[in-house]
């Protein structure tokens, strides 16, 4: 790795403080993520503040409500075996166990793994040379190279990557909350407008800017939270990236959908919201295979797919109706 | 900086650059823990900090003042092996040994997660309590995945872990 300063903070307004000024410092939480992209010189920064040391931050609270709120410095690991988030939440306990490795899991913060970045090949390998995210105005390798594992929503000609968290997919679909402490003091951003798409800017995963700590994620009560469920495709059977996922929550009128949330992962440079498949879905019976699927299917018709990853929008259908029976089963 | 590995307090000067695995390797001479991808993709260089496992290639040990490291070397007591590691030379759970330091870190604080548990991604039913006594072979194999084995010896190692809960 590159040479670097590192530093420990010991509470939130100097660290947000020290960020706000300085365009070469970044905060270190788990360091899974970033320690690989400082390996890989996908991230240079010049000084890293540790901010294990900040105080309450790793506290996962279940408030009398229903809810939840995630402290930023709360281990994967920890918010799965969290009795609370498995029995309120299985769609966030799921996601979590489905992700990377137990060592892993021990590791990752809450906060980093909604920051992670992509792991689209072009853009972890310096070699290319061609990637927008890693140097802005270089291109995309990806665009007419190998994009089997690439984006079929939302993509630019600029970057055609996916967001790799499974988490932050069961966030969107619950309407999770980020809450982020900047200079001008705290603001709450729902989950759908944390990640941004690529447009002309794909190095700026989400709308995090200079001095922006995120100190916490809510997930507020709702009817269809119990009988929610994650399903994740990938190309081994554990430890991998998602190839298509779906988070999906759903509450049950008489066995048929009185509300449904569904979102999917592996398919948009961030967490992809189905909203026309969900109101579509209202009112059909969990029985109703054909009705279910046209439901589903409303909100593919803007898929566009890439040359190698045609095969993601039937999958991602099927995907999305797996998980809305599994769901179902659950009601 | 100070920490204490298998048991010892040490103090080591070291760049902040330096992650924990080459702080083991080069700085304390402890050569089990073994580097192999270096990307938090293989388990090879799996160790536990107060009692946790984790990846050392993926943390910097500056992050880890004060901590508690315990490596394949530290596990044995009085020159009297873990139940995980003879049950590894039992079963015959390794062929080139490059995982194994990896392995069977792993495999210790694997067994304790699942004392404390905690469910995986094999489980059925999230919202009960998980026990030793609900860990199948494909519950040991999911727990496992974060340790990866060029030689094969799945079945061998799914079948030592297997031993030492039962023996425990």
């Amino acid at each position: 790795m590159h040479p670097f300063s590192f530093s420990r903070a010991d509470d939130t307004a100097t660290a947000i403080a020290a960020h706000a000024v300085d365009p070469h410092l970044a905060f270190i939480a788990g360091g899974t993520d970033l320690i690989g992209l400082m390996k890989d010189r996908a991230a240079l920064p010049e000084r890293l503040l540790d901010i294990n040391g900040l105080p309450g931050m790793a506290r996962i609270e279940a408030p009398p409500d229903g809810g939840l709120r995630i402290g930023a410095l709360a281990r994967m690991s920890d918010v799965a075996a969290n009795m609370e988030v498995r029995r309120r939440f299985p769609v966030i306990a799921e996601a979590l166990l489905f992700a990377a490795s137990g060592q892993l899991r021990n590791m990752a913060s809450i906060g980093g793994n909604i920051m992670q970045r992509t792991r689209c090949a072009y853009f972890r390998d310096e070699t290319d040379g061609r990637c927008n995210k890693r140097q802005p105005g270089s291109g995309c390798a990806a665009l007419h190279g190998l994009n089997r594992n690439h984006a079929i929503f939302g993509w630019s000609q600029s970057c055609v990557s996916t967001n790799p968290s499974d988490l932050a997919v069961a966030l969107t679909a619950m309407d999770a909350i980020v809450i982020v402490r900047g200079q001008a003091g705290e603001r709450r951003i729902p989950f759908t407008d944390f990640h941004r798409l690529p447009g002309n800017t794909p190095e700026r995963d989400n709308v995090l800017g200079r001095g922006d700590l995120i100190v916490a994620v809510e997930v507020p009560a709702s009817a269809e939270a119990r009988a929610s469920h994650y399903h994740k495709v990938r190309d081994r059977a554990s430890y991998e990236f998602a190839l298509v996922s779906a988070a999906v929550a759903i509450a049950i009128d008489g066995g048929h959908i009185r509300s449904a949330r569904l979102a999917m992962g592996g398919v948009a440079h961030k967490p992809w919201r189905l909203t026309a498949a969900e109101s579509g879905l209202r009112g059909i019976s969990l029985d109703d295979g054909d009705a279910l699927k046209s439901a589903i299917a409303a909100s593919f018709s803007d898929a566009r797919p890439l040359a190698h990853n045609a095969f993601k929008v039937e999958l991602a259908q099927r995907v999305a109706l797996r998980a809305l029976q599994t769901a179902g089963a659950r009601t | 900086m100070n920490l204490t590995v298998n048991g010892q307090a040490r103090t080591i000067t070291v760049e902040p650059r330096t992650t924990l695995l080459d702080a083991l390797r080069e700085n304390l001479g402890l050569t089990g823990t073994k580097k192999a991808c270096d990307r938090g993709e293989c388990g090879a260089c799996t160790v536990h900090i107060d009692g946790r496992r984790v990846l050392s290639c993926m943390t910097l040990v500056a992050m880890q003042e004060g901590k508690n490291i315990t490596t394949i070397e530290g596990l044995e007591q009085n020159g009297i092996f873990h139940p995980l590691q003879s049950a590894f030379i039992e079963h015959d759970g390794f062929q080139c040994g490059f995982c194994t330091s990896g392995q069977i870190m792993s495999g210790v604080a694997m067994i304790e997660e699942v004392r404390a548990g905690w469910p995986s991604a094999a489980t059925t039913d999230l919202a009960a309590s998980f026990s030793l006594a609900n860990l199948s072979r494909e519950e040991i194999r999911e727990r496992m995945s974060g340790n990866l084995c060029r030689c094969a010896c799945y079945p061998n190692i799914v079948d030592a872990v297997a031993d030492a809960v039962a023996r425990s």
